[in-house]
Order: structure tokens, then sequence, then C-alpha cells
């Protein structure tokens, strides 16, 4: 018996090269899984590809790297029994492991009552789009030709120092099933993001962008705003705590009002334990929950966010509108879920999109008599799930706006709010962009966004 | 690590696990483990040749493509979930990783490349990879590395002996008794959901670098979470109970010592009290916090700022910098709190999360003192970081060593600096925590971990909780809800008077902690008397719009 690690074992399914399967490949990895199962129904799940990142910080160069790996997910059934496991050995004998070993742990789960059956075939429009290939063959010299892009202007400057992080993925996402069913997705993503502080402490900017195509991504405009951001928040002054008008740029748009998103579960709702409650029991669908110039959806097929278009079971994802036009429209249902209670199943969301407005950030200062501009949020927490009460900070970048111009820096401050309460305060809505990220992780387009009241309870000393 | 031949013959001893199943009543379970034999803990084998050739075949082609210095990490890691609620298995779930990640120092920069694909020529790749990748760095590089010396240590195993292999138990018994734990705290009236796991994890690596130091280890955590909720009658509110049991660096038996059978009416019973709790006054009190509490807090306020990579910046694009810098003028002159406080970094305390025989540079972990009586004392390192403080250490007469404090999450994440065990050491005085409520005229106790946030140079902070007591001349005179305190780090630490003695000191965890670009997921232990500190400031947080 050779070693897995022998370097005479037999050739693999395959080799490092391929860790980008094409759609046939997949199609080929899959069903050779299929085939080898004993269970009632087996779904296969496929995922992986390459990354390379760089990052550095304090005008260094910290890490630098390229990871390749590919992992299989099989879920085996008999009846109401259920159990997965996940490979990344995908020679034949470690495919049949991971097959075997699902299907023994199946075997002795306990009934699950809310198993579904798997899903057949689906009808999935592709995202070509979604694809770059010359993303994909970057090779290491992108990475540091753009720290030299941030370390070269702060190093020039003498009084900046300058830490960012570079990531580029490029992935497949496939998913196959003894019932028909068979999904494919491959997609890249350049994510980039530059925290410029000033040497004596007192400033500190950040600017981030997100696109699936390396090339759209303009270095030397990141740049500029991360160092512009810095120098403008130099000695920072305290303002009291308490309620302001606030203009959140998209960064902070995206990391609270996410959040509506994820919440928005029908079963948590009509359990009782949930925002969208409804005194005396069911939940708040069909009711008004914001200003009517809300809208926040979900769309994978949306030209500014393309992701997979399909969920985890490979159920097919398309527009969902959680609020329209202020009124909760729908709430996500499980396969189970939307059987038990006569709905149809939605998917969960793959990316959120806000609607925005035709404000302009020149307008919404020159309209805001005293308020903050934050640029970004940090550490958000779930306080107080009945109300989707979070705290969570200002973080590199906040100003005070007195008589309709940005006066001065101010220090940053820690805020207990709810992305609900905030929706029904809105004053005005700019235009959409789409985030670099936010502590959730699911890509957003978010707008420019304008309230009043905005619950600030404590000063921070942290720049 | 674990040969083809290894993985079978261990696949063979699981597989033979899941198919027995348990035939001993639950009820006499607890009466035969008080009286079985104790489980000889496990014992880490010397590293196989395949995985050694490995190594050596990754090392020796980052050598031939330039690096000054490299090292290799072969490594699996198995992780076991199952999650339930109610009387329902929600999933069962088996992951299973391997590779390698090698990283390489070329002129001075760091280059780090993983695969999955473990043959010679696959690892070999990765390893000319690395070094392409630091080579091409150089043109963006200021200061070169350098690396604070560290002894070949030769050959080496370790394990954190764990006495019960979590892949060991049968699948239906660990299900089994999640369900059952369920049931107990669905018996309780107001008690409408119950939400509960079980997580494993068992990491076997296997290192070595061009200094000479292979190591291979072993390392399992265990933690089962439980989350029960109660709903009002009328809908108009809903509390939970949650983070009942802290993850530990052990093996199957931590959570069979958890009892959450025997302990799951009570805590559906706490969830219940909280719906009549009374809304706390907004204030300042005096805090006695409960060591399944205070873990988090000093995880937040001590353990993140006193990492020297974010001292020096290093963290500046994701979670921020520290306040606790610069180093140059804070170490022996920062007034962290007061003389009672000692905080100890350390990877050596049997059932922490974070500790390991040798990190992953091969160095050797030392127990350190960040806090030394109030004073800021030491940093958490690795070898690149401790070459930064050879001023501090040779003015105290120390010499410059890594504390062991480098981490990879995985085979494929390059391993950087990650938080040890950084625990309050218990006071002299033996005192606990009922004579520290006993001692206190008006505040409130707080037991186990709930909300937290803190600011991106940990001075700022709001922390909630699980249950929250009002204390009135020395006595708990009731239940409080809605509490969370705000704190400025310094003060709070500043404004410690009493803490519990050795009695009284428990470890608490964190099993993902989240760190670095890309992101890592790092599992530390906290351990900690119980404290109090007086006049903290407390918000409500039942605000309704």
């Amino acid at each position: 018996m050779t070693s897995r690690f022998d370097p005479r074992a037999p050739k693999r399914l395959l080799d490092a090269a391929e860790e980008l399967v094409s759609r046939d490949e997949a199609q080929r990895i899959i069903e050779s899984a299929i085939k080898l199962s004993k269970a009632e129904a087996i779904e296969v799940n496929l995922g992986g590809g390459r990354q390379r990142n760089v990052r550095f910080a304090a005008n260094q160069m910290s890490t630098a790297g390229m990871v390749t790996d590919l992992s299989m997910v099989v879920s085996s059934s008999f009846g109401p029994k259920h159990a997965i496991t996940t490979t990344n050995d995908l020679s034949p004998e470690g495919i049949e492991r991971a097959v075997r070993q699902s299907e023994a742990i199946a075997r002795l789960a306990p009934d699950d009552p809310e198993a579904m059956p798997r899903l057949g075939p689906q009808s999935i429009t592709p995202l070509p789009g979604a694809w770059d290939e010359e993303t994909f063959a970057l090779d290491a010299s992108a990475g540091a030709r753009a720290a030299l892009s941030a370390l070269g202007p702060a190093r020039a400057r003498g009084n900046l120092q300058a830490a960012g992080f570079l990531q580029v993925d490029a992935n497949i996402n496939s998913l196959g099933n003894n019932a028909g069913m068979f999904q494919y997705h491959r997609g890249t993503k350049s994510n980039y993001t530059l925290t410029v502080r000033t040497a004596d402490g007192t400033g500190s900017g950040w600017a981030g962008t997100e696109e699936p195509k390396f090339s759209a991504i303009d270095f030397g405009k990141i740049s500029a705003r991360a160092i512009e951001k810095a120098e403008m928040s130099r000695n920072p002054v305290a303002v009291e705590p308490g309620r302001y008008t606030v203009i959140l740029e998209p960064q902070a748009v995206g990391d609270l009002i996410s959040l509506v998103a994820f919440y928005a579960d029908a079963r948590a709702a009509d359990e009782g334990r949930s925002p969208f409650v409804k005194q005396g029991g069911g939940n708040k669908l069909g009711e008004k929950i914001a200003d009517e110039r809300v809208s926040l959806y979900s769309d994978p097929y949306d030209p500014k966010i393309l992701c997979d278009p399909f969920d985890g079971e490979g159920f097919p994802l398309t527009r969902r509108n959680w609020i329209d036009a202020g009124v909760l429209k729908e709430l996500q249902y499980g396969r189970f879920w939307a059987k038990k209670q006569g709905k149809q199943p939605t998917g969960g969301a793959n990316n959120i999109v806000m609607s925005g407005g035709t404000t302009t950030r020149e307008q919404m200062i020159a309209g805001t008599q005293r308020g903050i501009l934050v640029s970004r949020l940090w550490y958000l927490r779930e306080v107080d799930p009945r109300t989707l009460l979070y705290t969570g900070l200002t973080r590199d970048g906040t100003f005070l706006i007195e008589n309709g111009k940005v006066t001065r820096p101010i220090k940053n401050m820690r805020f207990n709010d709810s992305p609900l309460f905030l929706l029904n305060n809105i004053e005005a809505l700019g235009p959409q962009e789409r985030v670099a990220g936010i502590e959730a992780g699911v890509p957003c387009v978010m707008p420019l966004l304008k309230a009043r009241d905005f619950n600030f309870t404590s000063l921070s000393d942290a720049v | 690590m674990t040969t083809r031949r290894d993985f079978l013959a261990s696949s063979a001893l699981a597989a033979g696990a899941v198919a027995v199943a348990s035939t001993i009543p639950s009820e006499a379970e607890a009466a035969i483990r008080r009286f079985a034999p104790r489980a000889m803990p496990h014992v880490q084998p010397p590293m196989d040749a395949p995985t050694k050739d490995l190594l050596m075949a990754a090392l020796n082609s980052a050598k031939m493509a330039g690096a000054s210095y490299a090292d290799a990490r072969v490594g699996r890691t198995r992780r076991n979930f199952v999650i339930t609620r109610e009387q329902q298995i929600i999933e069962i779930v088996d992951t299973d990783t391997m590779g390698c990640g090698v990283r390489a120092l070329v002129d001075g920069c760091w280059g780090f490349a993983a695969t999955r694909t473990l043959t010679a020529d696959g690892v070999a790749a990765a390893g000319r990879e690395a070094a392409a990748i630091a080579r091409a760095n150089r043109v963006a590089r200021d200061r070169a590395v350098e690396l604070a010396p560290a002894p070949s240590l030769g050959e080496r195993t370790w394990s954190n002996g764990f006495t019960v292999d979590p892949w060991s138990i049968p699948v239906e018994q660990k299900a089994d008794l999640l369900l059952r734990a369920n049931a107990e705290a669905m018996k309780v009236a107001g008690v409408k959901y119950v939400a509960s796991q079980m997580f494993f994890v068992k990491e076997e690596k296997n290192y070595a670098n061009t200094e000479g130091t292979i190591t291979t280890q072993t390392v399992v955590r265990s933690w089962a979470p439980m989350s029960i909720t109660a709903v009002s009658p009328d809908f108009s509110d809903f509390q939970s109970r949650s983070n009942t049991v802290q993850p530990a660096g052990r093996g199957y038996e931590h959570i069979t010592e958890a009892d959450i059978v025997g302990n799951a009416q009570k805590w559906g019973e706490e969830a219940a009290q909280k719906l009549k709790a009374k809304p706390v006054e907004p204030g300042r009190y005096d805090l006695v916090l409960h060591p399944s509490h205070l873990w988090l807090t000093i995880h937040e306020s001590v353990g993140h700022p006193t990492e020297l990579d974010r001292a020096y910046g290093y963290e500046a694009n994701y979670a921020g910098t520290s306040f606790v810098s610069p180093p140059e003028k804070i170490l022996g002159a920062l007034k962290y709190g007061p003389p009672i406080l000692n905080v100890q970094g350390d990877r050596s305390q049997p059932g922490g999360c974070a500790t390991i025989g040798y990190d992953d540079e091969g160095v050797a972990p030392d127990d350190f003192l960040i806090i030394r009586n109030g004073m800021v004392n030491d940093y958490q390192t690795t070898r690149e970081q401790a070459s930064w403080l050879k001023w501090w250490y040779d003015k105290q007469g120390r010499p410059t060593r890594s504390h062991g404090c480098s981490y990879g999450d995985n085979w494929s994440s390059v391993q950087f600096q990650r938080m040890p065990n950084v625990s309050v050491l218990p006071g002299e005085k033996e005192q606990s925590y009922e004579d520290i409520i006993a001692a206190t005229d008006r505040g409130i106790a707080i037991v186990g971990d709930g909300s937290f946030s803190i600011d991106q140079q940990r001075y700022n902070a709001q922390f909630g909780g699980q249950l929250f007591y009002e204390i009135k001349g020395g006595k708990v005179t009731g239940m409080l809800k809605d509490v969370a305190y705000q704190m400025r780090t310094p003060e709070f630490w500043n404004a410690l008077d009493m803490l519990g003695g050795r009695k009284s000191y428990m470890l608490g965890a964190s099993f993902f902690d989240g760190k670095g670009q890309p992101g890592q997921s790092n599992a530390v232990s906290h351990g900690c008397p119980p404290t109090r500190h007086r006049q903290i400031n407390v918000i409500n947080t039942g605000r309704k719009a």
C-alpha cells in the first residue's frame, strides 16, 4: 500500500494545474462520486480554485502567497437520515473514502423530520461575465506592483504609513446529485483595500474596491483617496455623543443595511424570535417597515454585482425584493419551512443591493446644518435581536459638518442603533457603489445615505 | 502525519466506532464512567518517512530557488460538527483537508505557496512558487526581514494529551447526548427553542525548516455550545441563554465532563427568568465579573492590544493597531492596572485552546508575563518580531527570543503572529466570586459572555453578558436584563480592586478568533479569577426606536 504522500503514488484524478476545473471536468468528477454511491440520495459539491494575495503594512512588504485547493463535499441520505463529509483528496481512492464515510455516518444519524428530497434538474442561466481570463492568469509580479502603488506615494511623503491587502480569487463552484441536477459556475474577484495612517498617529484614511476584473481596479485612485482621508482626519477633536444627522458613505451603509437581509428569515419571525415578529404572533410581511424610498434586494444577475446563481442546494437564485418601497415584501424561506407554511422557497442572499437616489454628496453636505460624515464602520455586533440593535464604531475618517460644510475631523464614536431605525429616518439617498467588503462578507452595492437621529453613545480615542 | 496506511487504519477504527451503537442506557452512563479505568492520553507517534521526504522536497526546492530560509508544513485538519435544534438533527458534518504550505525568505522578503498535491513534484512546485513570489516582492522591499535566533531542535513530537479522541465516539452517541440535553431544556415553561452543537477539530501538523528543526504534533479541541430561547406568551419579548460551555484544547472527555444533559434544565430556567428580569437603570456600578464572562474582556482588551504586529501597524488595514504602542514608550512605563494585575502569555496550560508543543516556526514556546505588577512588560512575538524588541530584552538581561506565537490555521494559511493563551493570574488572597459579591455594596454581577465590540486601537469597548444580577449590601437581590457596560480599557483595568484566588481560577475560550488578511481563525483560552471593577458605566440596551 503506497502512502498518500509517496512520490510514487499512482496518477491522481487531478493534477496541480487543474484546480480550475471546466464544466465538463467538474461533471465527470461529480458523476464519479455519484456512481460510487450506495445511498438513496447523494449530492456532491466541488469547489475551490486559486487565490493570490499580497499584504503590506508599516510601509513594508508583509506576506504574499498563492494557494491552490479544490475540495469535494459529499452529502448522503437514507430517507430522513443524512450526513456530510468533505475532502480535498480527489484521487479515486479519496473520493470513494468520502462517499463511504458520508454513508456510514448517515446510516447512524437520527431521523431528520425536516429532511427534504434532493432537487431535480434546474434551469439556470449561466453568468459568463463573472469570469475574467486575464485575472486568472496573473503572476506574482501583479501583487508587488499593486503594493508599490501605495507604498511609493506613502514613502515619498515621508509622513505617511501605508497598509493594504490585495486578494485575487479565481474559483469554481459545481453541484450535482443523483436526481439529475447539475450546476456549474466560475468567477474571478479582485479585492483591494488600503489604509493610510499619518506618522504622528493622529489621522487615518481608508479606501477600497472590489471588481471581477483585476484590470478594472484603479490603484492610483484608491491611493489618492486613502491619502486624502488620512490627511483630512489629522488631529481630530471630540464632539459630545448623542443623536446626530449622519451622512454614511456606501461602505458604512453596507455594514449596517446588509443586516436586514441576514435577519429576514421567515422561520425565525414565525417562531417569535426575530425583529420581524408581529405582536401577538406571525410575521410582518406586507407591512411598511422603512421609508418608501428604500428598496433592498438580492439578484445574482445584477451586472453591478454578479455572483453564484444558485445556493448550497442548487436552488436557482433569482431577484428577491426583501424590501420594496419601504414594505417588507419577502422573507427568506428554506425549502422545509416554505412547504410547511404553504409558501415558495426563496433561496438565500448571495449579494445585497440597496436602491440609491439622485442626491449628490455635495448636496447632502450643503443641506446639513450640523451633522457627521462617516467613512466606515467597524466591529459591529448584535446587542438586541428583538430590534436588530447593533453596536459598532466609526473608523478611518469621521468629520463634523457645520452650516453646510465639512469643517473638521472628529474623534471616532461608538453607536448603538438599528438599521431598521435608520431606514425610517432617511433624509436623502445618493449614488450607489460596490463596496469593498463588509464584516459579514457578502458582496454589496450600497448608496450614499443621509439620515437623522443616529445614536452615538460614547467617544473613542482610537485613530 | 497520517500516511494512507495509517489513515486506512484510523478509518477502520472510526468505521468500527460508528458501526457499534452504544447499548448503555443513558442514565447508567455517568455511573459507569465514574468507575471506568482512566483512558490513556494520546501519545504522538514519530513522523513517518514519506511525510519527512515531502517536507525535505519542499525545503530543497525553495533553497534551490534562492531561499536563505524556508519552512514547510504538511498538515491535515479534520473537523466534525453535529448540529441540532429541539429534537432534530440539522446536520452532521465531517471534513478532512490535507496539503502542504511552504514559506520562503528570499533577499529579505517573504513568499508563501500552498498546494493540496502531496507528491514530491507538487510540493517542490510550491517551494519554487513561494521563492518566486518572494523574489517578485523584492522590488517593493524597504527593510529586510530578520529572524531572531531559535535553536535547532532536531526531531520532536508532541500532542495535547486528549484522552478520548472525538472521532472514536459513535455519531449517534453524540447526537443522542445533544437531543437529550435539548429535551431537558424544553421541559422548562416558556422555553420554545433550543439549538445545540458539538464542534471538534483535530490538527495534525508536520513541520520542518532549513535550520534542522522537524516537529510533528496533534492537537484536538472540543466545544459543545448551546443556545436556549424563551418566548413570552404574547410574543412581545424573547430572551436567550447561550455560551454555556467553554471550548477547550481537550478531547471528548471535555464534553462528558460538561454534563450538558444535567445542566440544560438550569440553563433553560435562566433563559425563562430573563423574561421577567428588571430592566437595568443606566449609571455607574461596581461590576463583579465571573470568569465565564471576563475571559472575553481579557481577550479583547489585553490579548489583542499586546500583539506586537498590531503595535507596529501590521494589522492596520484590518483589525487595526493598538494603544499599547509604540513599544519604546510603553514597555516598563505604561500602568495597565493596579499592582495586583498580572497577565501571563503561555502555550502550556493544560486544556488551553492555544496550548501547543512547538509553534509554526519550530519554536518551543515559553511562559511570559505580558503585564507584571500592573506594568506592561512584554508583547506576543514571532521570530521576525522578537528581533524588534532586542533593545528591551538586552536592557532586562533576557535573551532575544520568540515567545512561540507563530500559527497558521491550516496547511493553506501562511503562519503569522497569533494569540497564545493570555490569562489574568489569580490573586494571593484565596477569595471566591461569592466573597467578592459579599464585599460589594452596590453593583452588578455578570455571568457568561454576550455581545462584544471594541475599537481598532482597543480603547473603547462595549460588553454584554448572559446573566446579570443586581447586588445590594453584599447580596444578590434579583436578576436584571438589557445590561451592557461601556469602558475605556486603561480606566477599566485600573478600576480593578479585587480578584479571586487560585481556587476561583477558570479557563474561558474563543474557538474562532479572527485576524489577518486573508482572514484566519485561531482558538485561544483565557484563564482568570473573578474580579471587581469600581464605578463602570452601564447602559440599558432595550431601546425600542
